[in-house]
């Protein structure tokens, strides 16, 4: 299983898509690493800076609705991936690329708006967010305080996430 | 209660359900192009997992980046053309035969209602068009699909789109599909499967069909289908007579095996009437945001791009060959069309649609994606725009800065001669305003 947490990075904005994770040029790369350089790089958000500390330092994004729409490539997830980060917290995702950061054995959480909204309160601070997948349970930290969000996951996304992905999970039992 | 398509193929292909709502499914067809692929087959090698579960039922296209523009790209076709070459993967398409996978394997006879199939792309969802359950999916969902034969999914809910009247003057499949967009929103359809019933549909070739199901994905569907009827059989029956001993009837019965019953579940019903439709384009950078041609300002665009796999086909090479006979494109506009495949290439120029275009300005590529994902042959540079006739305007997505207006072939022809965007049938003759 892979390791979750870290200093978050909040992107506020709805429906980011797979191009703007990681630009259809650099789709001609078959190594993973070449990607880390270019993660969000297309990303149009406001103050947003792909090559800022606050955004390599991230190891979880928390962001709106419809994260990950658009092209199928896993191009994305490894892009953040590269980069350290293996946790997203958003209200949905599209569903392929929901299915391919399960596939990759990393997390694609889904909290409710109002939640949502809660962490992006905090956004001012810096955010460190723990994951506890026994109990299911995410602890966001921040200079003022700390607060714990229960959240929930589909039995098979979390044998996905603890086998360390699909491949690994076909493997042993299909 | 009675069944959907989608719900028949699902329990038809059941291999197991190793959590409630999450089904294993056995696969009919696995797709590969040499943009997602290569990482697949890198993958499995380094894993000491390189197989292949059945070579008949994986079709192999080079079609995003070719020929190769560089010596990256230029490495995945080799990477997955040897790998082809290895596993004697006969359905194996390169320069000199390839076209857009969506576009290609339709055209080939690879598609059957009742399949399940996937790709490592996500407007897979057209080839629901015949009647199938055709998936887009990512690099490691190929990877154990090439593997195993397998994918897993969780069970899709249905919305049925239901298109009644008759498509006015100007307006094409290309419209309706934005309009179906623009209504269900960009995510209104997530973990669903797009049902597109009723008269229009009826009436629609097999090209306008997939025109429709291509675009399911930007209104966040899983897939998108319609019932295998008449016309899917028509355009089946060269590959399938000798499967139902040249008997027709047969074959429709066996069709309408698949079709939704009558009591199926819908998680909701949208009622469309086609009739009240004007041509549209998207202004934005999101496929939902659709406005009426009709009801723009000046709007200027620098280039007018036809191709893709979901306007590439040859009828839309007709529509716009059709539109631009004896007319040029404004001295500002660049013009390019790219058929989708090798044999709509050739076919159009038999018919003389590629002397007309390129007659009224516009340069012809080969068949491949290209510019329609902004990695060849029409990139734009900040700050320009596009009449396309593709299907996906994200920032950035035919180059970074640029912006791309989704729109019919007949309206990107418009919008070429004008030199901004434009109703079809202000060209057509016939003014609206
Ligand atoms: S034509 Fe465009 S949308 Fe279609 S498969 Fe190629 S890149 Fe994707």
């Amino acid at each position: 299983m892979k390791t979750f947490g870290g200093k978050v990075l909040f992107l506020d904005r709805s429906d980011i898509n797979t191009d703007e994770i990681i630009p259809a040029k650099y789709l001609t790369e078959v190594k993973k690493d070449a990607l880390g350089p270019h993660m969000l790089e297309d990303l149009s958000l406001d103050g947003f800076d792909p090559q800022s500390e606050k955004t390599k330092d991230a190891s979880v994004i928390v962001t709106r609705a419809n994260f990950g729409c658009g092209s199928s490539r896993e191009h994305a997830p490894w892009a953040l991936e590269v980069n350290g980060i293996t946790v997203v917290i958003a209200i949905n995702y599209a569903r392929i690329f929901r299915q391919n950061m399960f596939n990759c054995g990393m997390l694609a959480i889904e909290l409710e708006e109002a939640k949502i909204d809660a962490l992006f309160a905090m956004a001012n601070d810096d955010v460190g967010c723990a994951v506890d997948i026994e109990n299911k349970e995410l602890t966001f930290t921040t200079s003022a305080k700390t607060e714990t969000v229960p959240f929930s996951i589909a039995p098979f996304d979390e044998a996905l996430v603890r086998a360390g992905g699909w491949v690994e999970y076909a493997d042993k039992n299909l | 209660m009675g069944k959907t398509l989608v719900e028949k193929i699902f329990d038809s292909h059941l291999k197991s359900e190793p959590f409630e709502g999450t089904k294993v499914l056995n696969l009919d067809v696995v797709m590969c192009h040499e943009i997602t692929t290569p990482i697949a087959i890198a993958d499995l090698e380094w894993r000491g997992k390189d197989r292949v579960f059945d070579a008949s039922k994986i079709k192999v296209v080079i079609d995003h980046v070719t020929p190769p523009k560089d010596t990256k790209s230029a490495v995945q076709s080799k990477i997955l053309r040897e790998w082809a070459r290895r596993y004697n993967i006969r359905d194996f398409f390169d320069i000199g035969q390839n076209g857009v996978c969506h576009a290609l394997f339709p055209e080939k006879g690879f598609i059957r209602p009742g399949y399940t199939i996937i790709m490592g792309d996500s407007h897979t969802c057209t080839h629901g068009a015949f009647g199938a359950f055709a998936a887009g999916v990512g690099t490691t969902d190929l990877e154990v699909g090439i593997l195993k034969g397998v994918c897993a999914f969780r069970q899709p809910n249905t919305i049925r789109v239901n298109l009644r009247g008759a498509l006015g003057r100007g307006v094409y499949a290309k419209d309706v599909a934005l309009e179906v967009i623009r209504q269900l929103t960009v995510n209104g359809a997530t973990d669903h499967v797009i049902e597109f019933r009723g008269e229009v549909i009826d009436r629609m070739d097999m090209e306008q069909r997939m025109t429709i199901t291509n675009m399911a994905i930007e209104a966040g569907g899983t897939s998108g289908v319609c019932m295998p009827d008449g016309v899917t059989l028509d355009y089946l029956w060269p590959f399938i007579a000798e499967e139902y001993g040249n008997d027709k009837v047969k074959a429709l019965d066996a069709f309408k095996a698949w079709w939704s019953d009558e009591d199926a579940e819908y998680a909701r019903v949208v009622d469309i009437d086609v009739s009240t439709l004007e041509p549209v384009a998207t202004v934005g950078y999101k496929p939902d945001q659709v406005k009426k041609l009709s009801e723009l300002g000046d709007m200027k665009i620098d280039q007018v791009y036809i191709g893709s796999c979901t306007n590439g086909r040859l009828s839309d090479l007709r529509e716009a060959a059709a539109l631009a006979k004896g007319k040029k494109l404004a001295p500002t506009v660049r013009g390019i069309v790219a058929p989708a495949t090798t044999d709509v290439y050739r076919q159009a120029m038999k018919e003389g649609l590629l002397d007309t275009l390129m007659e009224a300005g516009f340069c012809v590529t080969n068949a491949t994606c290209g510019a329609c994902l902004g990695m060849s042959n029409g990139v734009l540079a900040p700050d320009e725009s596009c009449a396309a006739t593709t299907n996906r305007n994200f920032n950035g997505r035919m180059g970074a800065g640029g912006m791309v207006h989704l729109m019919s072939p007949a309206a990107a022809v418009a919008s070429g001669v004008k030199g901004a965007l434009c109703d079809p049938r202000e060209i057509m003759g016939e003014v609206t305003k």
